[in-house]
């Protein structure tokens, strides 16, 4: 079985706790990439199958997270924080779309 | 002249031409593959866009409410009543085969299929801002789960399709041209070839009969 966690700032992963999913709340970027790094160890049982993310971490984890491009596990997946959307995974589907098709059509 | 070191002869002449050929077939395939990869990439890429809005507005609104909750309950309670989860959620992954792109598909159960059993807490001591924040929450979550499953399937179906892509340039800009220009160049020198053996040949023959019958033409 594959496990679903969602990593953010704690207000905002407060809430997903109620509905059974793996909390991960984290306060600085450095504790973050550290965590994500621990959760993404390929040597773990049973691995995550998504991570959501909350937007603010995404660029100082840009690296961890391009790493798991390719692979099907684990979806790494932006969500907006607690204080609004800022757009970004809106944006990163921009910037694939661009990749594939050469153009931003969208 | 091509590029690279040809040498002209009949046999290496046989080989470009079953290379161009590969090359030709090779290409009109990974052709179709690409189409068919973006039109399905196309497809995915507008659900993504509405289940990427639809989930950025829902959250909005969960947290709003969540916000709403910590401000009427006191911050330990709400901890507290957050504490031990009753709800569990299961994921299974398998795999699905979209153009040779291995993409994942998420099956997910929870155990408690009602809200009062997935509330972790009881009704007496907590705000019923809490209740419709995770009420709110909980509805966003279904979409959430799908978006991780289209969102994943988008992003490595842009990634072969960039392959793909690259795959087919490569060949129709840089390997069939210079197949077909070292072919070229190839039955061009035998051409060439051939006409100044004819013209070496009708020479000694010219010579050798004048030679023999002091025949003059």
């Amino acid at each position: 079985m594959n496990k679903i966690a969602v990593m953010g700032s704690p207000d905002t992963v407060m809430g997903f706790k109620a509905l059974g999913l793996e909390t991960v709340p984290v306060r600085e970027p450095e504790e973050a990439r550290r965590l994500f790094k621990q959760m993404t160890r390929p040597d773990q049982p049973d691995q995550y199958a998504i991570i959501y993310l909350e937007e603010n971490l995404a660029e100082p984890l840009a690296e961890e997270i391009d790493r798991f491009k390719d692979s099907p596990i684990p979806a790494v997946i932006l969500i907006p924080g607690k204080d609004g959307s800022l757009g970004l995974g809106l944006s990163a589907l921009e910037t694939a779309v661009e990749r594939a098709v050469g153009v931003n059509i969208l | 002249m091509p590029k690279s070191a040809v040498t002209p002869t009949r046999m290496v002449l046989n080989q470009l031409k079953g290379r161009l050929r590969t090359a030709s077939r090779g290409h009109k395939l990974l052709k179709d593959k690409r189409d068919e990869e973006m039109r399905q990439f196309m497809d995915i890429v507008r659900r993504n866009k509405a289940l990427r809005e639809k989930v950025d507005q829902g959250l909005t609104e969960a947290f709003a409410a969540m916000s709403m909750a910590s401000a009427v309950m006191s911050p330990e309670m709400l901890e507290q009543s957050l504490l031990y989860v009753r709800q569990k959620v299961d994921l299974g992954v398998s795999y699905k085969n979209i153009m040779s792109v291995n993409v994942p598909v998420y099956d997910f159960k929870t155990q408690a299929s009602d809200l009062t059993g997935q509330l972790p807490y009881g009704f007496a001591q907590t705000s019923g801002e809490l209740d419709d924040a995770i009420s709110k929450l909980y509805q966003v979550f279904e979409d959430m789960l799908e978006l991780a499953q289209v969102e994943k399937t988008m992003q490595l179906l842009a990634e072969d399709i960039e392959k793909t892509r690259r795959r087919v340039n490569a060949l129709e800009y840089v390997m069939i041209p210079e197949l077909e220009e070292n072919i070229r160049y190839i039955s061009m020198k035998l051409e060439e070839n051939e006409s100044s053996t004819k013209v070496r040949l009708m020479k000694v023959k010219e010579m050798v009969l004048q030679d023999a019958h002091h025949y003059q033409q």
